[in-house]
Formats: structure tokens, sequence, C-alpha cells
């Protein structure tokens, strides 16, 4: 107890520190996520899409990253075995940043995929299964979090199957594939502005001191909506095709149209991780500045200090910058066969369930979403190949990810112990 | 660097380079068109010249197709089948093998066209490149199938392309029995060991457009199991 009180702010430095460095290391990373396909294609260069990246995963932090840092910060533990001791609480904590920090930087170096969300999950249940006790992890609400992992590919596989089938229907399908485009895009638009205003709203802005009714949520979220599609319109209508195109290039025009739509389903993609991503460098941190700030007590209502959200905003928005480009450009290069209309199915299905998601306050984990996204594109027959082992060996990563975060975590929670006790 | 894990999702795509290697298989049996006027002239060194250049062509379809073999493992999630896609392939390398055979006995043994059936047996081989032209065609539209996920407007498209390559197809069988009616009433003219070789020839010219056509039959298979 008295450690908190001698060495709080030391803490909490620690924790920023580690915290930021977390944030770091997400953007760096998970940015391909969002503009890889989008460079990959064409759609942007390299130069957009890291500031286009920027603006967006910052907002997605700011705005709507408040639901999912709540479950990491108080979700996954029952902090009623933390009264006597709540400075296990507060290293546990910086333990598990470190844990899952430390792993991320590992798997980056070896260029191995893994998941942000699966590492911070993985330190938090490690500190306090092994390192505290096994009945202080809340496992109905873990078997929850591990449970969303396989529903929610599931559920973006669905929606990315659906999107492409209704893009196949209402554009390739039909006599004139480029009207059909020029007519149908901006509603896929909408759609996006749709889902990303209405959870902005409905979750986002209460910290931000708005705090909107919910028929009123609606009405903002379309009139977002309706001037997402008007924008894209506009864009849209400055391209210029290559009228005299035979019937074989007719394609080549399409994907023009559906290039602009490729830089509004990125936008969403960064937004949706963003808001997701962000509570995996923040939730710890936010928990130690809790604690400490009420002088080593464990509040059930604490609200989120206001410096947290825009640091881990910044962590990101900071990796993006330094290393983000170097990510995008070995992406870009990788999946040039991968066309606009077939990424962008995949892009929105995985923004929409990641944005639903995060408003449940379900930490997901955005590689997963993707993955399962562009599955259902596959399974639509959008894509030339898919590679099955690829794939296989993403999913080991992420069980691998869990034991490692946890074996991780429980070292630097023992060392913690030993220097401060 | 972290490489990242969706990039390596996203596998080559196998369309374009089977596109790519019908075109190489098609320009090998063009070839086959100036082999032939450099044979009536008895020009046998710009032949030679010639069934080297279509020697070339065919080994670089071989290299193409090892290599999409190589690229298209087990693992792969398509939108086709992937026997199917290397039974495609097998199918449009046949026609390359076939152009050089071609090429290759003609020039081994000096062989000349009579006169009598020579403008006609151009017509014939001319035809019979067609065949393979149309099948390359139709293979083209593979990526713009895929495009579509192989259905509605697109597929008929195709539909149609295999079509006229039967019919194609179909005249070539013709022309081929009347070719071989004019060359009985003159084979009593020719070296019947020539004779003999030339009613092969016919035959393999003939061959072109059978394969061409099987290449459409598997590309139908393809598309029917969509």
């Amino acid at each position: 107890m008295d450690i908190l009180l001698s060495h709080g702010s030391v803490l909490v430095l620690i924790a920023a520190a580690v915290g930021f460095f977390m944030a770091w290391g997400i953007g760096a990373n998970d940015v391909a996520n969002a503009m890889g396909t989008s460079v990959g294609s064409k759609a942007l260069t390299i130069k957009q899409a890291i500031i286009i990246a920027m603006v967006f995963e910052f907002a997605g932090a700011y705005l709507a990253g408040g639901e999912v840092t709540s479950t990491i910060r108080k979700g996954i533990i029952d902090a009623s075995y933390f009264v006597d001791t709540p400075e296990l609480l507060v290293f546990g904590m910086i333990s598990a940043l470190f844990a899952a920090a430390t792993w991320l930087l590992i798997a980056s170096i070896l260029g191995w995929p893994v998941s942000t969300t699966h590492s911070i999950v993985g330190a938090i249940i490690g500190f306090a299964a092994f390192g505290v006790s096994p009945d202080t992890v809340a496992w109905g609400k873990v078997l929850g979090i591990v449970g969303s992992w396989i529903v929610t590919p599931l559920i973006s596989g669905v929606i990315a199957f659906l999107i492409f089938n209704s893009a196949q229907k209402l554009i390739f399908d039909t006599d004139h594939p480029l009207k059909q485009a020029k007519r149908y895009v901006p509603f896929y638009m909408m759609l996006a502005g749709f889902v990303l205003a209405l959870v902005t709203i409905k979750k986002g802005l209460k910290h931000v001191g708005l705090d909107i009714g919910a028929t009123e949520g609606y009405i903002y979220a379309i009139a977002v909506s309706v001037i997402v599609a008007l924008i894209g319109k506009f864009f849209i209508g400055r391209l210029k095709f290559d009228e005299k195109a035979s019937k074989n290039d007719h394609y080549a025009n399409v994907e023009k149209v559906f290039a602009v739509l490729m830089v509004v389903t990125a936008c969403c993609m960064a937004f949706a991780h963003g808001s997701n991503d962000v509570a995996n460098a923040i939730g710890p941190l936010a928990a130690v500045v809790g604690i400490v700030d009420n002088g080593g007590e464990i509040v059930k209502k604490t609200p989120l200090a206001w410096w947290i959200l825009p640091l881990g905003g910044f962590g990101i928005v900071a990796g993006l910058a330094i290393f983000g480009h170097r990510v995008i450009a070995t992406i870009g290069k990788g999946i040039t066969h991968l066309t606009p209309s077939r990424g962008f199915a995949a892009e929105l299905a995985a923004a929409c369930t990641v944005v639903i998601a995060s408003g449940t306050g379900l930490p997901i984990s955005t590689t997963q979403t993707l993955v399962g996204a562009v599955l259902g594109v596959g399974m639509a027959r959008g894509i030339a190949a898919i590679n099955m082992g690829v794939v296989r060996n993403i999913v080991v990563s992420w069980v691998i990810t869990l034991p490692v975060g946890a074996g991780l975590s429980i070292f630097f929670f023992t060392i913690m112990k030993a220097v401060f006790a | 660097m972290a490489r990242n894990s969706i990039l390596g999702v996203f596998a080559k795509s196998p369309i374009k380079p089977l596109e790519k290697h019908i075109r190489m298989v098609t320009k090998c049996c063009n070839q086959l068109i100036p082999f032939f006027a450099a044979c009536a002239e008895q020009d046998w060194t710009t032949a030679a010249k010639v069934r080297k250049k279509l020697s070339k062509l065919e080994q670089d379809a071989d290299v193409l197709k090892r290599k999409l073999r190589l690229e298209l493992p087990g693992g792969l999630f398509m939108p086709v089948d992937r026997a199917d896609l290397l039974e495609l392939l097998t199918q449009q390398d046949k026609i390359a093998n076939k152009a050089k055979d071609i090429a290759g006995r003609v020039l081994g043994r000096k062989l000349e066209i009579p006169e009598a059936i020579q403008e006609q047996f151009s017509a014939y081989l001319q035809r019979c490149i067609d065949a393979a032209e149309k099948a390359a065609d139709a293979i083209n539209e593979l990526d713009d199938l895929l495009e579509t996920g192989f259905r509605g407007r697109e597929v008929e498209l195709v539909e149609n392309m295999i079509n006229q390559l039967d019919e194609i197809e179909n005249d070539t069988d013709t022309m081929q029995v009347e070719l071989r009616h004019d060359l009985m009433l003159i084979e009593n003219t020719i070296n019947p060991i020539d004779a003999m070789f030339l009613y092969q020839i016919i035959e393999w010219v003939g061959d072109l457009a059978d394969l061409a056509e099987r290449v459409g039959a598997r590309l139908e298979i393809l598309l029917a199991r969509n």
C-alpha cells in the first residue's frame, strides 16, 4: 500500500512509457491491416495512406476507444481480490504491458503475425492466474472474449460474403457494369459511413462531453452517411474513363470506381482499428492510473483520465509515422493482384465487425476479423487464390501468443515484485 | 520489419500466367505459317530458322507451365478447382508440343506439300490455327469470369466462344476430309513414303484444332462446376 503512495508517480510514469511503447508497436505493426490493401491495389499512394491512417486511427482511438479500454481494464480480472493488495494489480498491469510489448517486438523482428489483442489478454490472464491466484481471473468474461475470437471472424466472413455477392448481383453481373458501379458504389460508402458514425455517436462521444439520445444518434448517423456518399459521388464523377475501352477492358474502368470506395473502406478500417486496438495499450495503463490516483483504493467507477486516450492515439500515430511506410511498402508490393472490387468487401466487412464488437466492449482481434473477411470473399469466389498454408500459420501464431504472453508477464511480474517489495 | 500476416494470405493468382501461357502457345502455332511458306519455297535454311524460333517458344511455354504447376500448391483455396486448372494447362501445352512435332517432322524429311494441294493446305492450316486463337480468347476471359464469380453474362460470353471454337473445329474436319481426298488423287505422282508422311502431317495439323477444342471443353468443365 505505502509503495503506491511513495512510488505512485514513478509507477504511473513507467506504465505510461510502456503503454506508449505498446501503442507505438500497434501502430507500426497493424497499420498494414488497414492500409495494405488500398496501397496494394494502387488506390492510394503510401504517403496518402499514412496521412489517412494517422487521422482515422487517432479519431478511432480518441472517439470510440473508451469502451474496449474498460473491458481490458476491469473485465478480465475480478478486482475484488486485489482490495488488500492493490500494488499487485499495479505491478501486474505494468508487467502485462511489458510482456505484450516485448512479444510484439520479438514477433515483429521475426516477421510473425501476432494479434495485439491476444498478447495483452494473455498477459493479463498470465500474471493474475499464475502470479496471484486463478480465482482472480473473471473466467466467464475471458470465455466471452475467447469466444468472440471465434465468432467475430465468422461474422465478418459472412458479412464479406454478403457484400461481395451483392456487388456481383448489382454491378458485375449486368449489361453495363460501369454504369451500375457509378450508381451503387455510393451506397456502399453510405453503409460504411453509417456504421462508423453510429458507433462513434453511441459509444464515443460521451467522454468528449457530448451525450446524444438514441433517435438523434440515428439521425446524425444517417446525415453523416449521406454526406460520405455525396463526397464519394463527387470523386467518382471526377474520374476519367477510357470511353473507347473494348468489351474486354470494361472491368478496368469499374475498378477505378471501386478504388474510390476502397479509400473510404480503408478509412473505416483505420478508424475501427484505432477504436479497438488502442485499448490493448492503454487499458492496463488506465487501470494503473486509476489505482494510484485513488491512493490505492480500487474503485469500481473511475472515469478514464483525460490524457490516457490521446496518449494511446499519439502512440499509434507515432508508430505509423516512423515505421508505417516501410510496412506498407512491403505489403503494397505483395498484393497487387488484389483488385479494389475484391478488397473493399473484405475491408468493409472487417471494419463493420470490429466497430460493432468494439461497441459491445469486447476486445477482438482486428487481424482475425480481416482474415475471416478475406476468407468470406474467397468463398464468394472473389479472390483468385488464398494461401491456406499461410492462414494456418496465422491461426497457429494466434494460439501461441496466449501462453507466450502469459509466460512473459509472469516473468516480469516476479521481477517487479522483487524490485519494489 | 514485420511482414504483415494479411500479406501472405493472398497467393498469386493462377489466372494471369494461364492466359500468358495460352498466348505463348498460339504464338508458337502461328510460326507454322511462315514455316510452311518457307517449305513451299524450298528455302530450307529459313525453314530451319523458323523451326528454331518455334521450338524456343515451345520451351518458354514449358518453363511457364512448370512454374505454374509449382505455384499451385495443394493448400490454395481457389474459386476454381485446382485439378481442373492443371488439366487445362496440360491441354494448352499439348497444342504447342504438336506444333513443334509438325515442324520437326516436316523439316527432318524436307517434306514438300505438292503444288496441287498447297493452297488448300494453307487454308486448312490457317483454320486450325484459328481454333487455337479462339481457345486463347476464351481463356483470356477467365479473369473477367473471376470478377463476376462465374456467373451470368460473362459465362454466356465464354459459352459462345466455346461454341464458335467447336464450329471452327468442325470446319477443319470437313477441310481435312477434302484435303485427304485430293491428296489421294495425286498420291501416285509422289514418293510413297512422302505420301504416307503427308497424310500424317495433315492429321497432325488437324490435331491442333482438336486440342484447341479440348481446351475449350476443359474450360467448360471448369465453369460447369461453379
